[in-house]
């Protein structure tokens, strides 16, 4: 039952961790190329712009309801298993949606990334 | 144009660690003091304000695998400023690791649809050299 507990946490970080990304990356990508901007209009006018984006305050708040989910799984199961496999399961996962909802060209080359990455991370932490 | 995006990316793994860290103190946490959380939270913003900023610049599926680099700077920090045991499956997970940022540094760092991002993006790098 815990073991159910722990996976269900885990899936449920990787999946509010994609989201926040995607959001994030969308919103970073309405802003454009922050070094021109802050160049252009000054540091501060960065900071609001990135702020005011809508996209970026929602990927903030998926962030942190992945946060605190990790805080759960942690308390139901190994760090070593929920650090590596919420990871893992990231990278997988944003791949896929960096190509379904960001229209990312998502080649060969970054999927055998992705994958490496995943497992890597896995190896690593496990 | 490469250089400074590999800089960029290298200080972004550096703050990478410190992110790292801060969920271990949450594990940790009656172990640890209040500074060394503060100061967790001090790099996780510093780690998170180049991460977005990199983001404005480049593919989230080529930020992402370049970050993981922070979990390799994070296992040679434990191996050779704490001392602490590299067992073989860790290298080989360095390994993995290296090798898929590798693949995906020499590929494109933006996705070339939106006419507008990629004006910025080629003036950016025309024009950061002065």
């Amino acid at each position: 039952m815990k073991h159910l507990y722990t996976w269900s946490a885990i899936l449920v970080i990787a999946l509010a961790s994609v989201v926040g990304d995607v959001l994030i990356s969308h919103a970073m990508k309405q802003v454009g190329d922050v070094g021109q901007l802050r160049r252009r209009a000054g540091l501060w006018t960065v900071v609001a712009r990135v702020l005011g984006n809508r996209n970026f305050v929602l990927g903030v708040g998926a962030m942190a309801v992945a946060f605190f989910s990790l805080l759960f799984a942690l308390s139901w199961g190994d760090v070593s298993l929920v650090g590596p496999a919420a990871a893992s399961l990231t990278f997988i996962g944003n791949a896929f949606a960096a190509k379904i909802f960001l229209h990312e060209r998502v080649d060969t080359r970054r999927w055998i990334a992705a994958l490496l990455v995943a497992g890597g991370v896995a190896l690593l932490a496990g | 144009m490469f250089a400074s995006a590999g800089d960029a990316l290298l200080s972004h793994g550096m703050k990478q660690t410190g992110n790292i860290s801060l969920h271990h103190l949450q594990s940790v946490f009656f172990a640890l003091a209040n500074p060394w959380v503060a100061a967790g939270i001090l790099l996780l913003l510093a780690f998170f304000a180049s991460y977005t900023s990199a983001l404005s610049w480049a593919d989230l599926t080529y930020v992402l695998p370049a970050t993981s680099l922070g979990y390799v700077l994070l296992a040679l920090v434990a191996k050779f400023a704490l001392h602490e045991q590299v067992s073989p499956l860790r290298w080989a997970g360095i390994a993995l690791i290296t090798g898929g940022v590798g693949f995906v540094a020499g590929g494109p760092a933006l996705t070339e649809h939106a006419p507008s991002p990629v004006e910025d993006h080629e003036t950016v790098s025309s024009g950061a050299k002065p």
